[in-house]
């Protein structure tokens, strides 16, 4: 099910902070149309990595090919990669001055430089692939959480974006919102995009991921498909780890 | 709502405040002494100029404001001085937003050599008196580039309070959430189109009312032009002062019509301020 060709490549990524060892030599790729949950306790550079994938934070060394074009802090390419790799927040990140409408066509009106009219349509149809095509001309502050976080993923999806990024997109959810915005990203997965995503809803986990990854103190620790992820994984911390999220 | 009818609730009353804080908590008795203080202060300056064979002439005064002739409405000396004024502060104000934008970009772009001098601008301005620096445009550089009073009096308020605009923008840029520039990023805005499009806009709300401070202060410092005698309201009380010797109806009537215009700024902006708020 997936092309020869990655479509992210990394390869012996490492990223300090500071003193901090954030990322230690992580080798990762990602196919196109493939699913990834990356899970992990907190601090075990699940979100660095991923943030590295988009230009968000830069790796100090190592490599990283993204569709074919070699990345890096000096590249000029990245603002051009940037479009074709969508990011949805933990905290959303609406534009809070500009309403909903707003938010998803200013991207592809002064990036891509699409008409207002054009940008518009496309605006609508995402609305309402994320069912709140009502909420158009709100602000998001007038929005619940979990519907400011469908916005968010409309905002990246209306730059028509090829891969999708999701950090920790549920945490900042309250409970009751949780579900609303993980159909939303099954369908989504449905549509054939490619995502990566942070999470710690194993549930979505199990039913999207086709292959699940395992950080801890920012090193990979397995790579396998769900089936023997969640049944029969290779490594004791992983296996605990799964112990401690899945008792309750 | 306010519910007197205390039979209404279950519990207990809480015990009242104590006698002393309840007389001087009540509106009555703050509003008499209020009264009471500006009355002293008031006759107390009257009685003083009394004192010294003071002879009031306010019944002169209106002229220097306004006239009725044949020709209808006439504005006097002080209101023509006004504008001067206003027209001086609006123009330096609009230079000093630029150069202050100019300068905390400079500042918060990250290049060494931008935000040293940055800083060394501001050290400089920061750190000599606004006097001084109206010296040194006239009677030095205005020579040396030819230009007039007016234009030194104008590039020394922009460059005097360019200073502390570019320390209120810093602020209020870096009040924005990191998360916005991180959102702008991920949908491929460039740091010019992050500025324009998505900090600035949610910046201004923060900067509204240090913003307004900062014109009511320009307007003030504005009067410290009267010293190369450029044509303002303080010159022109001066002026008038000379002709007609009320120093003490003129000064009053300067600081009122000083204190109108500032007021009436102020109350604008919260006005503003209020009206901004309901969006976010």
């Amino acid at each position: 099910m997936t092309d020869a060709t990655p479509i992210i490549e990394a390869t012996n990524l490492d990223k300090f902070y500071g003193t901090f060892h954030a990322l230690k030599d992580v080798s990762l790729s990602v196919h196109p149309g493939q699913k990834l949950v990356i899970c992990g306790p907190s601090g075990s550079g699940k979100s660095t990595l991923i943030r590295c994938f988009n230009g968000l934070e830069w790796h100090n060394s190592g490599r990283l090919v993204i569709d074919g074009t070699e990345v890096h802090e000096h590249a000029k390419e990245i603002r051009a990669l940037r479009q074709e790799v969508g990011m949805v927040f933990q905290q959303f990140n609406l534009f809070p001055h500009l309403t909903v409408l707003e938010n998803l066509t200013i991207g592809p009106m002064k990036v891509r430089k699409i008409s207002r009219a054009q940008a518009e349509e496309t605006a609508r149809k995402y609305l309402d692939r994320v069912h709140i095509p009502e909420q158009a001309d709100k602000y998001p502050a007038q929005l619940s959480g979990g519907q400011q976080q469908r916005v968010a993923i409309a905002r990246s999806l209306c730059m028509e974006t090829r891969i999708m990024l999701f950090d920790e997109p549920t945490s900042a959810l309250d409970p009751e919102m949780i579900n609303e915005v993980l159909d939303v990203m099954v369908e989504l997965a449905e549509t054939g995009m490619t995502m990566v995503v942070v999470t710690h809803e194993m549930g979505f986990a199990r039913k999207v991921a086709d292959t699940m990854v395992f950080m801890e103190d920012g090193q990979i620790v397995e790579v396998s498909p769900p089936e023997t992820f969640f049944t029969n994984p290779e490594s004791e911390r992983c296996r605990l780890f799964l112990d401690q999220i899945l008792e309750h | 709502m306010s519910v007197t009818d205390t039979s209404l609730f279950k519990g207990a009353p809480l015990p009242k405040p104590p006698p002393v804080q309840r007389f001087f908590g009540s509106t009555l008795v703050s509003v008499a002494l209020y009264l009471g203080i500006i009355g002293v202060i008031v006759w107390g300056s009257f009685t003083g100029a009394q004192n010294m064979g003071y002879n009031w002439q306010w019944y002169r005064v209106p002229q220097y404001l306004y006239s009725f002739t044949d020709d209808g409405f006439q504005a006097g000396e002080l209101l023509i001085g006004l504008a001067a004024t206003i027209q001086l502060s609006l123009t330096a104000f609009v230079l000093a937003c630029l150069l202050g934008l100019l300068v905390a970009l400079l500042r918060l772009s990250g290049l060494v050599i931008g935000s040293a001098v940055a800083v060394g601008f501001l050290e400089f301005i920061r750190n000599i008196p606004l006097l001084v620096l109206l010296y040194l445009f006239y009677y030095v550089l205005g020579p040396i580039f030819g230009f007039d009073r007016y234009t030194a009096s104008i590039l020394t308020l922009a460059v005097f309070h360019s200073a502390l605009i570019s320390e209120i923008l810093r602020a209020g840029i870096l009040a924005v959430d990191r998360g916005q520039w991180e959102a702008a990023k991920s949908i491929g805005m460039s740091p010019g189109q992050t500025y324009r499009y998505i900090i600035l806009p949610q910046s201004v709300r923060f900067m509204l009312p240090p913003m307004t401070g900062e014109v009511v202060h320009l307007i003030k410092s504005s009067a410290i032009v009267s010293v190369i005698a450029v044509a303002e309201l303080t010159t022109f009380g001066r002026n008038i002062i000379s002709d007609t010797y009320m120093s003490f109806e003129i000064w009053f009537t300067v600081a009122m019509v000083y204190m109108a215009v500032t007021l009436i700024l102020s109350v604008g902006v919260s006005y503003l301020e209020r009206r901004y708020a309901v969006d976010q």
